[in-house]
């Protein structure tokens, strides 16, 4: 993806821009993204080594449903879908439908974390919490840190919204919303991992 | 309310930790009475504290790195005197729990609080003045680096008078930390404070990539930066990748012990290997990390006092490359015992061969730059061919260490010990070392003493080498590391001249001291009026010393490597502009300031289980960073008068320093 003028349109408000600036924030934060997928990898690969170590408790079959999985995943890829759509409306100056559609991301955002919250409550209700087996504790991080990412996105995505109604599409804005952006549907890469190497191989 | 916090942390019935702590509160209230005395608390709040400029946050984290150094090598005075005492019957003065505390905070500071924040304050003084640059790309995130960094290192401070530091060692391997059996604080206090200054560290190599990659000046390219500026972005890569592992370490093991996980404990499908692996997978590429830059410096150090360009250019760059990638290939060469099969230990202990290569390519530069130049005879010259022989050295120990068979009798062993610390303090120290003195001048506008540094350079030299040797004996006659307590008496010779050695090197740190001193004392005498009283060849001896915030009031155009001696010889390195612009640069926050000190109360709350302060606390931070994001005014301009009335004032230095007479004795270059 080019960060050059045609990735967004500058509406005047008067403080000082260097031009590149926003090219080297987003080049930047691509660097961040570069090290949070060691740090889900480094994950990952610890999930793979106690993948099995169940200790006698649950394994991936006994606990996991995929029709339910399935439906976060909808959530969160309509989530990604949607956030397009708002950064369109941001490229056409149209403040109104970028806060219209970040609104609906935040809310799909919203639901797949409930639903996430909800699955990881009942299991550790059932007993099967992360202080219950190697397996468990790698699964938990795993999806759990996922979930932590997805909620400080969408507390950066209600402060957007904050911004946006309170400056309008400043370059400073913009600038945040093409970094949020980055980091929104990076996590969807990272959930399409998770679901595949957790969900779907645990269950087969 | 306090978790579990109480006044029975406070370690009473220990007179050494004690009197530590109560030396240390008293030197600190000394220092704020003297700040209150001279009325600097308006100038440390406005100018240092909340400052964003590269110059002062390189300035700051040097100072903290010798502060850390001071306590880094107390703990070293207390283990050497130790040991060199509790042979047979006799069982030195510190228990075997205060000594495990003492080798672990050694180790911990002299890495984390020592070594890093020096790296990262040279580069942060240099790196932008040799790329041509005005700042580095993301100056607020600077500030919030360096404050974090403090922030950790103020844990293991407090940890000294409130609770216990860590006995597990500075790498911490589980399942000894795990809390079944380190129920205390001093893991924590570990883990928090290795985990603050690693996100600081994170920040930081971000800002030297998009900073080198985005910021140069036209005309330099890739192939026309000057090494230090290589290494450094091989250095910020190997930051970038590395650090997210130890994140991940260091939350596991806190993951275990705050919340019953099993990542590697030893039951319940725990792995404990896993914790040596991840942890290495940053541990290797980390001393990488430690000595590309000072290897940088060397070859800055070596080209400027050899008058000639850096022999081998094109070839230093690939070594530094090929080290870059290689160092994620040998990590498990840190546990050869653990247990790994044959062909496993033997990749590894190839790979270990192997990166010993494109170092020994870098000597070989180094060597063949010298070669039929004229060299000058300065301390950062000294300190570059102390370096060269004693890494040498130690680095064929390390050869030695590479091959699992010989490794499996000196792992662990004094010999290993001998090897890292050759490698540690004739690399890195050495490097930063003479860095501090080659870029000295240029951060505050005078020279220091050569006298007392020469001096401080042969105690250290002389110092390490009565320290160490000794040790690598003792290695081969099978003694272990972190031993409180022998029974081989043969070995006490050899640690009673360990400790002398000490002696020796602590001498050459009271040399440093003294050097310090004498200098500001004498910096009239010593005034670097011209900016470049080395001769040096890049852009940052173009620059005035002390710079002006904005470095150059011109960005240069790069038409080679060593783009100032280039500029030098064509007789353009002085050239006035025709006029000047408005120059904006970022305004100074307190954000960086108020976050390192929520993150420091952040560690202490988690330490002690004070969950209702972690979660005040954390949420202030994410406060703070959203306060940060709504202002739109963190720039200001300085206007262009006011550049010119600098540089007219800089170009006046200039003139007078040809007409003045050339400077004797201490202070002249030889």
């Amino acid at each position: 993806m080019t960060i050059d003028s045609s990735t967004f349109s500058v509406v005047s408000s008067g403080e000082f821009e260097h031009p590149d600036t926003i090219e080297n924030q987003a080049f930047g934060f691509w660097l961040y993204i570069m090290s949070d997928l060691v740090l889900f990898a480094t994950i990952f690969a610890a999930y793979a080594v106690l993948g099995h170590n169940y200790a006698g408790g649950p394994t991936g079959k006994d606990l996991f449903h995929l029709p339910y999985t399935f439906g976060e995943t909808m959530l969160l890829l309509f989530s990604s879908a949607t956030y397009g759509m708002s950064m369109l409306a941001m490229n056409n100056n149209r403040k109104d439908l970028v806060l219209r559609w970040l609104f609906i991301t935040f809310l799909l955002g919203l639901g797949f974390l409930a639903m996430e919250i909800s699955e990881f409550h009942h299991m550790i209700l059932d007993g099967n919490g992360p202080e219950r087996s190697g397996f468990l504790s790698a699964f938990f991080t795993l999806v759990g840190t996922h979930g932590s990412h997805v909620a400080f996105g969408l507390i950066w995505m209600a402060v957007m919204m904050g911004q946006t109604i309170a400056k309008g599409l400043s370059a400073p804005v913009q600038s945040r919303l093409i970094r949020l952006s980055i980091f929104w549907h990076f996590l969807d890469i990272v959930w399409v991992g998770v679901f595949t190497i957790v969900y779907l191989m645990g269950v087969m | 309310m306090f978790g579990k916090l109480s006044l029975s942390a406070i370690p009473y019935h220990e007179p050494i930790v004690m009197g530590a702590v109560i030396g240390s509160i008293l030197l600190a209230m000394v220092i704020l009475v003297l700040i209150t005395y001279y009325q600097k608390w308006t100038i440390l709040w406005k100018e240092w504290l909340t400052s964003v400029d590269h110059k002062r946050i390189g300035i700051m984290y040097i100072i903290l790195s010798l502060v850390m150094m001071l306590r880094g090598l107390a703990d070293a005075v207390m283990m050497r005197s130790h040991q060199a005492l509790s042979a047979g019957m006799s069982h030195g003065f510190l228990t075997p729990d205060h000594f495990s505390q003492v080798f672990s905070a050694h180790g911990t500071i002299m890495i984390i609080f020592v070594a890093m924040p020096f790296l990262v304050g040279l580069m942060n003084l240099v790196v932008p003045p040799q790329i041509g640059s005005r700042d580095v790309a993301f100056p607020y995130l600077n500030s919030v680096s360096l404050w974090l960094t403090v922030a950790g290192a103020m844990l293991v401070m407090v940890s000294l008078g409130v609770g216990e530091f860590s006995k597990a060692g500075w790498s911490g391997y589980a399942p000894l930390t795990e809390l079944k059996y380190s129920p205390g604080t001093g893991v924590d206090y570990w883990i928090w404070a290795f985990q603050i200054a690693g996100i600081g560290s994170l920040v930081t190599s971000i800002n030297f990539l998009v900073t080198i990659l985005k910021m140069r000046a036209p005309g330099m390219t890739l192939m026309r930066m000057p090494i230090f500026i290589w290494t450094v972005l091989c250095t910020a890569v190997l930051m970038v990748l590395s650090f997210p592992v130890l994140t991940v370490a260091l939350s596991m093991l806190t993951l275990d012990r705050y919340l019953g996980m099993h990542f590697f404990t030893n039951t319940l499908g725990g792995n404990m290997m896993m914790y040596v692996n991840l942890f290495w997978i940053w541990g290797h590429p980390e001393v990488y990390i430690v000595v590309l830059p000072a290897f940088g410096i060397f070859s800055e150090v070596v080209a400027t006092f050899s008058g000639k360009p850096l022999f081998g250019y094109t070839s230093m760059v690939f070594a530094t490359m090929a080290i870059m990638v290689l160092s994620f290939s040998v990590w498990l060469h840190h546990f050869f015992t653990m247990g790994a099969s044959p062909n496993v230990n033997i990749f590894f202990g190839i790979t270990t061969m192997i990166i010993a290569v494109p170092t020994g390519v870098k000597v070989f530069n180094w060597l063949f730059t010298m070669y039929r130049g004229r060299i000058r005879f300065t301390t950062p010259m000294f300190w570059t061919l102390g370096f060269i022989i004693t890494f040498t050295i130690g680095g064929m120990a390390g050869v030695l260490l590479a091959s699992p068979p010989a490794d499996y009798v000196l792992h662990n062993s004094l010999f290993l010990i001998a090897h890292f610390h050759s490698m540690l303090i004739s690399g890195a120290l050495f490097g930063y070392f003479a860095g501090y003195s080659y870029w000295f001048p240029k951060a505050t506008g005078f020279t220091l003493n050569e006298k007392w540094g020469k001096r401080a350079f042969w105690s250290w030299l002389i110092g390490f080498y009565l320290a160490f040797i000794p040790l690598y004996v003792l290695g081969f006659m099978g003694m272990p590391r972190r031993m409180a307590h022998y029974d081989i008496l043969a070995w006490q010779p050899y640690l009673i001249i360990a400790a002398g050695g000490l002696a020796v090197i602590l001498i050459g740190v009271l040399c440093q001291m003294i050097q310090l001193v004498v200098s500001i004392k004498e910096r009239h005498i010593a005034r670097d009026l011209t900016g470049d009283p080395w001769d040096g060849r890049t852009l940052e001896w173009a620059m005035a010393s002390p710079p002006a915030i904005y470095n150059f009031a011109a960005t240069p155009e790069v038409h080679g490597i060593d783009a100032f001696a280039d500029m030098k010889e064509k007789g353009i390195a002085y050239v006035k502009p025709d006029r000047y612009q408005d120059i904006h640069m970022p305004k100074n926050t307190a954000a960086g300031f108020v976050n390192g000190v929520l993150s420091f109360i952040f560690g202490f709350a988690m330490v002690w289980y004070i969950w209702w302060l972690a979660g005040i606390s954390a949420l202030g931070m994410l406060v703070t960073v959203i306060i940060r994001s709504t202002d739109d005014n963190t720039d200001f301009a300085v206007p262009a008068a006011e550049v010119e009335r600098i540089e007219n004032l800089r170009y006046r230095e200039l003139a007078n320093a040809v007409a003045m007479p050339r400077l004797t004795g201490d202070q002249a270059m030889p």
